[in-house]
């Protein structure tokens, strides 16, 4: 296919680009910029990070699980377009350089990148921008000096890609331009790939090494990427990114968008679509324990047919889900409700972790008594699940410790874990359990995470 | 003077700038090829079956090697020749080399490498310390012993008696960059090595028997690692190996690097252990005996693991005076990854030992566990702090180790005094007691811990250096010497050194990428020891022609050439007064040799491993740390709050870089014993082979607040100007947040919490519902 980008403020055109190439390879072994690394090719290190600027504006997207058709009318800003043309140095390099922020040196770019990033985007909250970038040497302490010290100092002018991205590109092949094509071609192409952010498929071409014949890129399906209040609820777009989410649900359901604040990295998702991470059906995916709560309506399209139904009743089994050949995930419906929503997420590391357990409770209490219960659990079955014994031991019973008690002894009844790499199913029942308890917990004002914790 | 400058890293401007090459940005020569190895996917048996036909088929592939293929040695072992390159037949774990695909892109050599259809007769295999002491799998013929008095008799004696035992996991290194070679044919059958490795000259010594040549015919260089921590010493030669036995084969250059998932299933990582541990102390809490029996996995060869468990045996006491010890060493042989070299090499798995039985006993005997490791220190080196108990300054001198060496430069009564003062330790310790009884779910703790890291090889020979140093006839300075660059900051602070010496600026040093043709028959970059052996040896070198200078411009001066000083980029001998590039063209043109060679050993070692006797080390480092944690007790989830560490680096050449290097040390070492669990499957199958699964610490893990000092100290031995090493050390102040860990568990019930490390918070929880429920 034929696509078009800036790089480093240059206009790059190329025909013929394999579908699947990532812009860490292409960068690396075409154009010899060998600044951008390859730590783990995989999307969990950030040394691969670059600056992509579209029309939403400037984000660090990890380039190792990056297909370059997804830079179609982008701009991309990789480590050596971080200094200026002249070689002058970027605040945060510079800054780098007096703190000591950079040992071994190998992660450094990847840094660099992400510094540069929330610099130019005046963020401040340097442990979320890094939290996708691993450094084994520093640990970390003289690299936030840095990113402190840069932060007052003023953008250089060559980081501003925004003005050069083009409004409007040409239509090629494999990216369809909204959810009517993409319906229409899919249909026809049942057997395709779809590729959101490719933050999953891209470890199918890079670990698993498989060759993705047919595939279609979503994300210049614009109408897919939108959050509109409808009357039944937030409709959230397929194609709105975990940040998209993140930010809508910071309003609304707080607790959510925390647990989204340590779903994969800022680069994941910066690239990790909502549909991507429904559809692609995973028992630890973090969004359907939330969505399963919050009495979400997942809808689905086939060519010109629609449907619906609660999100729950998409997860079949371990690895299947209701959704026929040629169909996709085209939104889903959030209703609006008062916030009583309480996501735990469990995870050997806090950030940038896959959950052993991810919880969901969203729990109405009047007067004493629980009036309603939807608990959702990843991690604890094949696929995620209510815990609906847990729910009825609840609900039209004071919401007290007796309960609580009930309640934790039927997630024995529903669910039979299993022990793998990340937890013990004895751990996944005992944590599921204790987060029944956090809930309450949290409903009496103790503190609730030792990440509330200050010295 | 340059040393003592708080100066970057050499590389710094190229590291933040993306012009920093490693193995893999070296520009390759057109016709290149790539190398990926097909791996047993079987942790024990015999191949039956090795049908590569599909594999050779597979697009752009050129060739594929086998054992068979191998024309000389075929060995990549870096000490008794049991590690195959390739499988000989037998397979040893899951992930072992069985053959080389060689083909025109990494991505068309991994894709080959997986189509191979290989049948085994599988054996069961030895996955266990139980399993490997039942069959008596193990190197070496039993275990290794070192015993001081009788331990035994001294335990039973006792006032108080404690015994446990636990479990310490291994450890990933998870350098940035992975392991990677390049190699370059050259004419008349020499080879060219560019290899991201610690030890240039074992890739050397290793790819000359596996060709065949004398090691003149190989040349290995290395600018810079992304990331060693020992990683980098012994499993690269695999790599390299590989890639020139393929370059001699093909005639073309080769290149391979392990992409992530296979680095992690093909490496070595720290050796895990299971200490037991039994003890008895006085009423006052002071020592009286010791016995630890440690269990080492060591892997399915033999690798470094026999130095890094006597490493492990020798720090055994860390910082206490054992009147009688007993540690038995077994070495055990298992179906998995040859676990090899890791920062503290084995001394930081011997020494959380001993800190667990402080940690035990100060439960046991309800004593501060700050005051109990007080009681229990050696004596303060003369002219140090005074203000440990008369007790201990009465007591006999020298005070020796448990393998019988004198320590004589001990400074932890100052440094721990310093540190319990501006960490607030007595007020902190009170606030946590008082969040603790307001708090049910989340509790904290404090853990204090402190270093006493012996420095050398413990393998008396590899304790030499050399260096090259040229000056030019302007005055710009050429310095090569044997050591490496991983991201520590050596080649800056040996540059230190050599602007030192010649009284100039560092900018005047051109510092030159590690080469087996410049520098011969080095050690690795390892041990701590880079800065002690490199510096020396560069200091040497430049004596050398600083001398040879001094003469020409003293006889210019009239003066004797002691009278002549070099400083401020100047040249000063009674009248004459020139910048340094004017006494370097002077002696270029009363034809002086301005370049020369340096060399150093160090001093006063004498070991004798199998005995346990001896001094195997030339000096010890110090530094203490307390850590401060919150646990929550539901979920076992815990995070590190404050950390104040006071670290001894003696007269620190660099103070930056070794603050950098404590700093890093640190979370390393504190992500060892948190959030870092290797887990294999009970077929010998690593499952956690990638940072998706496998989980060091990331930017929101480090303390929040953060305080790191260097003790201000000289290194009572004669080290390059007084300073002392400091890459490994730092590691084990780690195991203070290990300790704040089990002090957080203290109010779920009376018993010890047992902890094992690493403490995830599902081995925390699990801490929990054995205190609280005797689960």
């Amino acid at each position: 296919m034929d696509i078009t980008f800036l790089l480093n403020g240059e206009s790059v055109e190329l025909r013929n680009v394999p579908p699947t190439v990532t812009l860490l390879d292409w960068l690396r072994d075409e154009r010899g910029l060998t600044g951008t690394k390859e730590g783990c090719n995989e999307g969990d290190c950030g040394a691969c990070s670059v600056i992509v600027t579209d029309q939403g504006g400037a984000r660090t997207l990890n380039a190792c699980i990056l297909f370059m058709p997804q830079l179609h009318g982008k701009a991309v800003r990789t480590v050596e377009g971080v200094s200026g043309p002249d070689g002058t140095l970027h605040p945060v390099q510079q800054a780098m350089i007096d703190h000591h922020g950079s040992q071994c040196g190998f992660c450094t770019p990847g840094f660099i990148t992400s510094m540069a990033c929330a610099h130019l985007n005046g963020d401040h909250g340097y442990d979320d921008a890094l939290a996708g970038n691993l450094c084994r040497c520093t640990g970390y302490a003289p690299i936030i000096r840095a990113a402190h010290s840069a932060a007052n100092q003023p953008v250089p002018d060559w980081m501003d890609d925004a003005a050069s991205v083009p409004a409007t590109v040409d239509a090629v092949q494999c990216l369809p331009r909204s959810s009517d094509e993409l319906a229409a071609w899919y249909s026809a192409n049942p057997d395709a790939t779809l590729i959101g952010g490719a933050t999953d498929v891209g470890l199918w071409v890079t670990k698993h090494l498989r060759d993705l014949e047919k595939v279609a890129f979503l994300h210049r399906c614009t109408d897919l990427q939108t959050i509109t209040d409808t009357p039944d609820g937030t409709r959230i777009g397929a194609g709105c990114t975990m940040t998209q989410v993140h930010e809508w649900a910071t309003a609304r359901h707080p607790s959510y968008a925390e647990m989204i604040r340590r779903y994969g990295s800022r680069q994941v998702r910066n690239a990790a679509t909502i549909g991507g991470n429904i559809a692609n059906g995973s028992p630890i995916g973090d969004n359907p324990p939330a969505l399963i709560a919050l009495g979400a309506t997942l809808h689905l399209r086939h060519g010109d047919t629609r449907r619906e139904m609660p999100i729950e009743d998409f997860f079949v089994e371990y690895g299947k889900q209701d959704r026929a050949p040629g169909e996709f995930v085209e939104a889903v419906t959030i209703p609006d409700q008062p916030d009583r929503l309480k996501v735990y997420k469990l995870s050997k590391r806090f950030d940038q972790d896959i959950s052993a357990v991810c919880g969901a409770f969203n729990l109405s209490v009047e007067n004493g008594i629980v009036t309603a219960a939807r608990i959702a659990f990843g991690g604890m079955a094949g696929t995620p699940k209510r815990a609906k014994t847990a729910e009825a031991a609840l609900i039209g019973n004071p919401w007290n410790a007796e309960s609580v008690a009930a309640a934790q002894a039927a997630i024995e009844t529903d669910y039979t874990p299993l022990s793998d790499m990340r937890a013990s199913a004895r751990y996944r029942l005992g944590a599921a359990r204790a987060m029944v308890l956090r809930a309450w917990h949290e409903d009496s004002g103790a503190p609730l995470s030792v990440l509330e914790v200050t010295p | 003077m340059s040393v003592s400058k708080p100066l970057p890293h050499d590389a710094a401007a190229l590291h933040v700038t993306g012009r920093a090459r490693y193995v893999d940005d070296i520009p390759t020569p057109r016709g290149t090829l790539h190398l990926a190895f097909g791996q047993s996917t079987v942790a024990r048996g015999k191949i039956t079956e090795l049908n590569l036909s599909e594999v050779r088929a597979s697009n752009d592939v050129v060739a594929v090697l086998t054992a068979d293929d191998l024309p000389f040695d075929n060995d990549v072992s870096p000490s008794i020749h049991d590690e195959p390159l390739l499988s000989d037949g037998t397979v040893h774990y899951v992930g072992q080399p069985v053959f080389a695909v060689i083909a025109r892109s990494h991505r068309a050599a991994r894709v080959a490498a997986r189509k191979a259809k290989i049948a085994y007769e599988e054996e069961i295999p030895i996955l266990t310390i139980e399993a490997a002491l039942q069959a008596n799998s193990r190197f070496e013929d039993g275990p290794r012993i070192y015993e001081k008095g009788d331990a035994a008799a001294a335990i039973a004696a006792a006032a108080h008696r404690i015994e446990g035992e636990f479990e310490i996991g291994g450890q990933e290194h998870f350098y940035l960059e992975g392991q990677a070679a390049l190699a370059l044919p050259q004419d008349n059958g020499d080879m060219v090595v560019h290899a991201s490795t610690q030890h240039p000259t074992e890739i050397q010594h290793k790819v000359a028997e596996a060709l065949g040549v004398p090691m003149h015919a190989v040349r290995v260089e290395t600018r810079r690692m992304g990331g060693g921590f020992g990683g980098k010493e012994s499993q690269g030669n695999a790599l390299a190996v590989a890639c020139a036995v393929a370059a001699r084969l093909t005639g073309q250059p080769c290149k391979m690097r392990y992409d992530r998932d296979d680095d992690m299933v093909i490496t070595g990582k720290r050796h895990d252990f299971k200490i037991l541990y039994e003890a008895g102390f006085d009423t006052e809490g002071r020592i009286l005996g010791v016995n630890f029996v440690h269990y080492v996995r060591c892997g399915w060869a033999q690798d470094l693991s026999l130095p890094v468990a006597d490493r492990a045996m020798l720090h055994a006491d860390n910082a206490y005076l054992l009147p009688a010890a007993r540690i038995e060493s077994h070495r055990l042989r298992t179906n998995m990854q040859s676990a090899t070299a890791f920062r503290g090499f084995g001394g930081p798995q011997g020494m959380i030992g001993i800190e667990r039985v402080m940690d035990h006993a100060s439960h046991v005997l309800g004593l501060d566990p700050v005051t109990i490791r007080q009681r229990n220190y050696y004596s303060e080196m003369a002219g140090g702090d005074t203000s440990a108990p008369a007790y201990i300054r009465d007591r006999e001198k020298p005070e020796t180790t448990p393998y019988g060496m004198a320590v004589t430069d001990f400074e932890l009564h100052g440094i721990t005094r310093a540190l319990v003062d501006s960490s607030d330790y007595a007020a902190r310790r009170a606030a946590v007691a008082d969040w603790n009884a307001r708090n049910e779910t989340i509790k904290r703790g404090i853990g204090f811990s402190p270093v006493k890291f012996g420095i050398s090889f413990t393998l008396t020979h590899l304790n030499q250096a050399g260096a090259l140093v040229h000056v030019y006839q302007d005055g710009s300075i050429h310095l090569n010497h044997g050591g490496t660059e991983m991201g520590q900051g050596l080649f800056q602070k040996v540059a230190q050194v050599a602007a030192a010496r010649f009284g100039v600026e560092t900018e005047r040093v051109k510092i030159t990428a590690t080469d087996t043709g410049k520098v011969p028959n080095t050690s690795a970059t390892a041990a701590s020891s880079g800065s002690d052996l490199n510096g020396m040896a560069v200091r040497a070198a430049c004596d050398t022609i600083r001398a040879r200078i001094a003469d020409v411009v003293a006889q210019n001066a009239g003066v004797a050439a002691q009278n002549v000083t070099f400083a401020d980029g100047r040249v000063r001998a009674g009248d004459v007064d020139i910048g340094f590039e004017d006494a370097a063209a002077m002696a270029y043109l009363a034809r002086v040799s301005l370049s020369a060679t340096g060399f150093y050993k160090t001093p006063k070692l004498d070991w004798d491993r199998i005995a346990g006797q001896g001094r195997p080390f030339f000096y010890f480092a110090y530094g203490a740390a307390l850590t401060e944690v919150a646990v929550d007790l539901r979920t076992g989830e815990n995070r590190i709050l404050r950390v104040d560490a006071l670290h001894d680096a003696g007269a620190s050449l660099n103070p930056a870089l070794d603050i950098g290097q404590v700093e890093g040390g640190y979370v390393q070492g504190a992500g060892w014993l948190t959030t870092e669990e290797l887990v294999w499957d009970d077929q010998g199958k690593l499952r956690t082979h990638a940072p998706s699964t496998y989980k060091i610490p990331a930017c929101s893990d480090r303390p929040d607040i953060f305080n790191v000092t260097l003790w201000d100290g000289k290194n009572p031995e004669k080290t390059i100007y007084r300073s002392k090493a400091v890459g490994e050390p730092p590691f084990m102040l780690g195991i203070s947040a290990f300790l704040a860990l089990g002090d957080a568990l203290s109010s779920c019930g009376a018993g010890y919490h047992g902890l094992n490390a690493p403490a995830t918070a599902e081995e925390v929880w699990h801490a929990v519902q054995r205190m609280s429920h005797g689960a």
